[in-house]
């Protein structure tokens, strides 16, 4: 398969297209308009339907609309945007509908810049609606997992009737790299006549599909929401996807990072190596689920001494790296927030400024 | 002359919560005559507003989906450019359409997105028991304009079916009412117009429906249409605003 | 043939819209409750009821029907 040269944005766009997504809504927003930008053309292309949408707000719910009509169908935004999305995707989440989210983060909070961060992980993992509301959270480094994590996604939002979120950043978005489009990636269609609003006669059924995630009767939210955690149980069971970097051996620090930051620190990691000091890395690819047992199992080899959580926040995938580490370990958090990416040198700065204390 | 009258097949059985008196059954009714007589229950699916026909799936039988306050037309923009072959309809209140889903309704309708839209007008909120609405008349007592709507302050009564007739894309745009049965019969043409028009996917279609809160009036049933017809009726007249070959009103 | 005119008792809510619009004044509020507390209406003088279903139009809650039957049948519940 060829490789083709392509921006960030632009792969994600085509990426759902080679899954078997042909509908798309959505609103423009720096940095990841050019999704929208590109599917404009593309999508009568391939015969699919693009809607721009008078904001986010509307987007969320023209996806909600489409989803629970037995569409595959997804959107993209950054973090403002991604707030005001928040209502519906808890709606979604309620009602069991599947649809998948991508989030070029920018900085924040507010308006902030239209710079990179990782400022939303909070907002991913746990925060992302009101109520016991979860999502499933892929974090790419590269074009090439992000084009991998987007078709993947539609699979897992079906199977689980819960939307999906990508979180990459502005840095994702933007920059360009070569990129294929695994065949077998492509998601075969759903069969979605036991829950959607397609019309009775599309299913040869004489009774109504009501989408819905209205329970007056308290037993019943209650059971609603004990389907959502099993679900989400399950998900931490079969779905965490982490990747383990220079681990094998004897290191003396553990870092903890995703995305594009895993990717500044990896080369902070092989320039600290030829200088003898060995570090090492859990890169986590699924946020939500987090790899728990993986970042543990890391933080008590016996030379390690210390864990950074390095992320583009002011220190929020922070907790759960405390949280998985169980104390056996000190864990402290590195980071930045402006838009600036921290650069290797940074890293290999505070690496060393540990070891020396 | 004897006519029989029976409830239509797409109404369910079951009794509604509305309280006496209130006109939303009697839309409901109407709505499920005209899915009868176009034979289309099984392509229809209704987007349920926030208020108080949230619970409609239960008296319609006919897929339905449930929206966040205001947002039903932006569900059914989703949905209806996914399946155009669907027979798409919101149905929503003063509060859900007039005040939170403004930005959704009037972009819809500008879009001249093909579904139809039911407005219930009763110039109050009657679910979370009876606050101001964006149609409330001047001076009008509700629980958070206990001293009567000051249009000095909140400004004057928002008539939804002139606002959208103002849009330059074409659409059918009319306002009814069904507080008597000399009405009651012009609403339901106009209802299955607003469906036909979908059905031959002319146009967006917008019934405004004119209609009563007798609990939140405090008033009766019977006097409450005689307040409706001396009160909404002149601020809110009935008629076809807008037709698909008719030009923006001025 | 004849016409069948039937108020379902349990689905009235005693709105008394029906009354007021009946143009023979046929229906009155009973004064015993349904099963759900209400006063429902009723037909006080069935007799001059003509079936033009005004009052059919009218109820919110589609709790009168006219049909036609076999036999005839008294009307009203």
């Amino acid at each position: 398969m060829a490789k083709v040269l392509m921006k960030g944005n632009e792969a994600i766009a085509e990426a759902a297209i080679r899954a078997g997504c042909l509908n798309y809504f959505a609103y423009p927003i720096t940095p990841q308009s050019e999704v929208a930008e590109y599917l404009a053309w593309r999508m009568p292309e391939v015969g699919g339907v693009f809607l721009q949408g008078e904001s986010e707000v509307a987007v969320s719910y023209m996806i909600h609309g489409a989803a629970s009509g037995g569409a595959r169908v997804f959107t993209t935004s950054s973090s403002p945007g991604i707030s005001l999305m928040s209502e519906g995707i808890s709606y979604m989440v309620g009602a069991q509908v599947p649809a998948v989210f991508v989030n070029i983060m920018r900085g924040g909070p507010g308006l902030g810049g239209i710079l990179p961060s990782q400022a939303d992980y909070n907002q991913a993992t746990r925060g992302i609606g009101h109520g016991d509301c979860r999502l499933l959270v892929m974090a790419p480094a590269t074009i090439q997992e992000a084009v991998e994590m987007v078709m993947k996604a539609f699979p897992l939002s079906e199977k689980y009737r819960n939307p999906v979120m990508i979180l990459g950043d502005g840095l994702t978005g933007q920059i360009m790299e070569p990129v294929e489009f695994p065949e077998g990636l492509k998601a075969e269609p759903v069969n979605k006549d036991a829950w959607a609003t397609n019309g009775m006669d599309t299913r040869g059924a004489d009774s109504p599909n009501v989408i819905r995630s209205l329970y007056l009767d308290p037993t019943a939210l209650n059971d609603n929401n004990l389907a959502l955690r099993a679900k989400y149980e399950r998900m931490k069971s079969e779905e965490v996807l982490y990747e383990a970097y220079n681990t094998d051996g004897d290191y003396r620090f553990l870092i903890v990072s995703y995305g594009t930051m895993s990717r500044v620190c990896k080369t902070a990691i092989d320039m600290l190596k030829t200088d003898g000091i060995e570090v090492g890395l859990i890169r986590p690819q699924t946020l939500f689920p987090f790899p728990d047992s993986a970042i543990y199992a890391a933080a008590r080899k016996t030379s390690c001494t210390d864990v950074f959580s390095i992320e583009m926040s002011m220190g929020q995938m922070v907790d759960d790296v405390e949280r998985c580490v169980k104390g056996v370990k000190p864990v402290q958090w590195y980071g930045k927030c402006g838009g600036d990416v921290p650069t290797p040198e940074e890293i290999i700065e505070l690496m060393m400024a540990t070891l020396k204390a | 002359m004897a006519k029989t009258f029976r409830k239509p097949q797409a109404l369910s059985d079951r009794p509604t919560h509305y309280c006496p008196g209130c006109t939303h059954g009697v839309v409901h009714r109407l709505i499920a005559e005209v899915i009868d007589e176009l034979d289309i229950r099984g392509r229809t699916v209704g987007i349920a507003p926030v208020g108080c026909a949230v619970l409609m799936y239960n008296y319609i039988d006919v897929d339905f989906q449930e929206a966040a306050h205001g947002r039903a037309p932006a569900m059914a923009t989703g949905l209806k450019r996914v399946r155009p072959d669907l027979m798409v309809f919101t149905y929503q209140g003063d509060g859900d359409l007039a005040s939170i889903g403004m930005g959704e309704i009037v972009h819809a309708a500008n879009r001249g997105e093909r579904f139809t839209t039911i407005f219930i007008n009763n110039a109050i909120y009657g679910m979370t028991g009876g606050q101001m609405a964006p149609t409330t008349m001047p001076d009008q007592r509700t629980t958070t304009s206990p001293f009567g709507r000051k249009t000095d302050e909140v400004g004057m009564p928002l008539r939804m079916a002139e606002l959208l007739a103002s849009l330059v894309t074409p659409g059918y745009i009319t306002r009814q009412t069904v507080i008597k049965p000399k009405y009651i019969k012009k609403a339901k043409k106009a209802i299955h117009q607003a469906f036909t028009n979908q059905m031959e996917n002319r146009c967006y279609s917008f019934v405004e429906v004119v209609s009563t809160c007798p609990t939140n009036w405090g008033m009766t049933p019977v006097e409450s249409v005689k307040w409706a017809e001396e009160n909404l009726l002149p601020y809110y007249p009935l008629g076809d605003k807008k037709t698909p070959d008719m030009a923006a009103a001025a | 043939m004849a016409i069948r005119y039937c108020i379902e008792e349990d689905l009235c809510k005693g709105c008394g819209l029906c009354v007021s619009v009946c143009p023979k004044k046929v229906l009155e509020i009973a004064k015993k409750v349904n099963t759900k507390g209400y006063f429902p209406a009723y037909q006080a003088r069935p007799e001059d009821c003509i079936s033009c279903a005004i009052c059919c139009t009218m109820c919110p809650d589609t709790a009168i029907t006219i049909t036609e039957t076999a036999e005839a049948e008294s009307s009203g519940k």
